[in-house]
């Protein structure tokens, strides 16, 4: 690793701050991600700001309009343990990695990142989840750009993250058991106006959402309902676990097997 | 470099670190405590795996400076009292849960903040539990086995037996 200072500010407007000083600071979640790249000498910034030592971004609640609302720097198994209202979400948080990771990786680090390969993205995206940060509000539609790649400015931090909880939904993830991240991953969603599929560890764009999917569970909320469709292979994500066809192929299965198990 | 202070071992400890310095260099080259394993590196192998405020963590994917106040448990924590082994070590003893032992300082500590969330696992929550704990040697199944002696649970139904 370069040398670095290292902040751990105890309130969101410190943090902001500290951030904008300089144009090398960067924000530190739990580290699961970003202290393994600062080893490798992929990333070198002058300080970074820790988000962790913040109270106001720790906790899950649930809103007055009935989303369940979590802070930027909750832990995994935080969320796995207290978002029980939305149990399709709290099963995501407690299948990330193992426990220690659970320990320590937060939402919003993770949101950040945008993985394509990581499991609260596809939540994010098939709850339609709003994305708070410092200094605006950000749909879920607007947040993912790609690739590792996010609507977030540089500087900008996630507060929360508010989930409106659906009438039933379930994440079915295909483990890739070295990297214990998704294989493939679906989360399907079904809310009064209608389904939501959104799909991870697929795309080269990143999690995308399958929209001939939610139009024919938005009609039929049945596995039965997926059978006529399928999902192209190009542009799929292909390496040695697997090709851009596989890829395509286990969407479909998992969306179905998410779909039946949806409760 | 940053003043730090915790309680490494119920004992209080303090220095000065650099932003980059690892809890796991802080415990292994500060402090001397080298029970704690650094395997990979690169968060995969548990080796590292100490507690902070109780939490199963892995000490080589966090900052010394990200314990400041906390209450943090090594491998040289875990004795009883009058120097002997607590029930999950004797278990690994008893049970051959160990071979060249490089795993078991990480092995130990999840074993450890597993029964303390649930005291009488099944077979599948503990190698559920392990998903993050690399063994290169056992094979895993006395592993298993120790964790649910030392439960306190009857062994003879886990695999391989
Ligand atoms: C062994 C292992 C297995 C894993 N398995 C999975 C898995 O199955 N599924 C999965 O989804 N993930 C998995 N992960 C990744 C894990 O979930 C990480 O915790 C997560 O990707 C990053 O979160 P973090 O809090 O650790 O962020 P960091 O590593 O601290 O930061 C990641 C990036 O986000 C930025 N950042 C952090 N917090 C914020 C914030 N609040 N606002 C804005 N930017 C921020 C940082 O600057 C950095 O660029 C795994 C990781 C490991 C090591
Ligand atoms: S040394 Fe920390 S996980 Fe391997
Ligand atoms: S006993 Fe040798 S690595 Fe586990």
């Amino acid at each position: 690793m370069y040398a670095f200072d290292l902040e751990r500010p105890g309130r969101i407007a410190d943090a902001v701050k500290l951030l904008s000083d300089s144009e090398e600071s960067q924000p530190l979640g739990g580290g699961q991600t970003l202290i393994p790249t600062l080893k490798q000498r992929l990333a070198m910034p002058e300080r970074l700001v820790s988000l962790t030592a913040i109270p106001e971004m720790q906790g899950v609640c649930l809103s007055d309009a009935g989303e369940v609302c979590i802070g930027g720097a909750t832990t995994h198994a935080t969320v796995a343990a207290e978002a029980g209202a939305y149990p399709a979400l709290a099963a995501l948080a407690a299948g990330i990695g193992d426990p220690a990771v659970r320990n320590r990786g937060t939402i919003g680090g993770s949101l950040a990142n945008n993985d394509p390969s990581a499991c609260y993205p596809a939540a994010a995206l098939g709850s339609g989840a709003r994305i708070i940060t410092n200094a605006r509000e950000i749909a879920a539609d607007d947040y993912f750009q790609g690739m590792f790649t996010t609507a977030l400015d540089e500087g900008e931090i996630i507060t929360e993250v508010r989930f409106p909880v659906p009438e039933k939904a379930h994440y079915e993830k295909f483990d890739q058991p070295a990297s214990r991240f998704a294989l493939t991953a679906v989360f399907v969603a079904k809310y009064a106006d209608g389904v939501r599929v959104a799909v991870t560890g697929a795309s080269e764009e990143g999690v995308f959402r399958w929209s001939e999917a939610e139009a024919a569970l938005s009609a039929d909320f049945s596995a039965e309902a997926l059978s006529g469709l399928s999902l192209s292979g190009d542009g799929m994500i292909s390496d040695l676990h697997g090709s851009g066809a596989y890829r395509a192929h286990l969407a479909k299965v998992l969306t179905g097997r998410a779909v039946a198990a949806a409760r | 470099m940053t003043q730090v202070a915790m309680t490494v071992n119920g004992k209080s400890v303090s220095g000065e670190v650099e932003g980059r310095t690892l809890l796991s260099d802080y415990l292994r080259e500060d402090l001397r405590l080298t029970g704690t394993h650094v395997g990979c590196d690169t968060s995969q192998c548990g080796a590292c795996v100490v507690h902070v405020d109780g939490k199963a963590v892995k000490a080589c994917t966090m900052f010394a400076a990200e314990a400041e106040g906390a209450q943090v448990t090594t491998i040289e924590g875990m004795g009883t009292a009058d120097g002997g082994l607590t029930a999950v070590q004797q278990a690994f003893q008893d049970h051959h849960g160990l071979q060249c032992g490089f795993c078991t300082p990480g092995m130990v500590m999840t074993a450890a903040a597993l029964l303390e969330e649930t005291p009488k696992p099944t077979e599948a929550e503990i190698r559920d539990y392990l998903e993050g704990n690399i063994c290169r040697c056992t094979g895993y199944h006395n592993i298993v086995k120790a964790i649910m002696a030392a439960s306190g649970q009857d062994v003879s139904a886990v695999a391989a037996e």
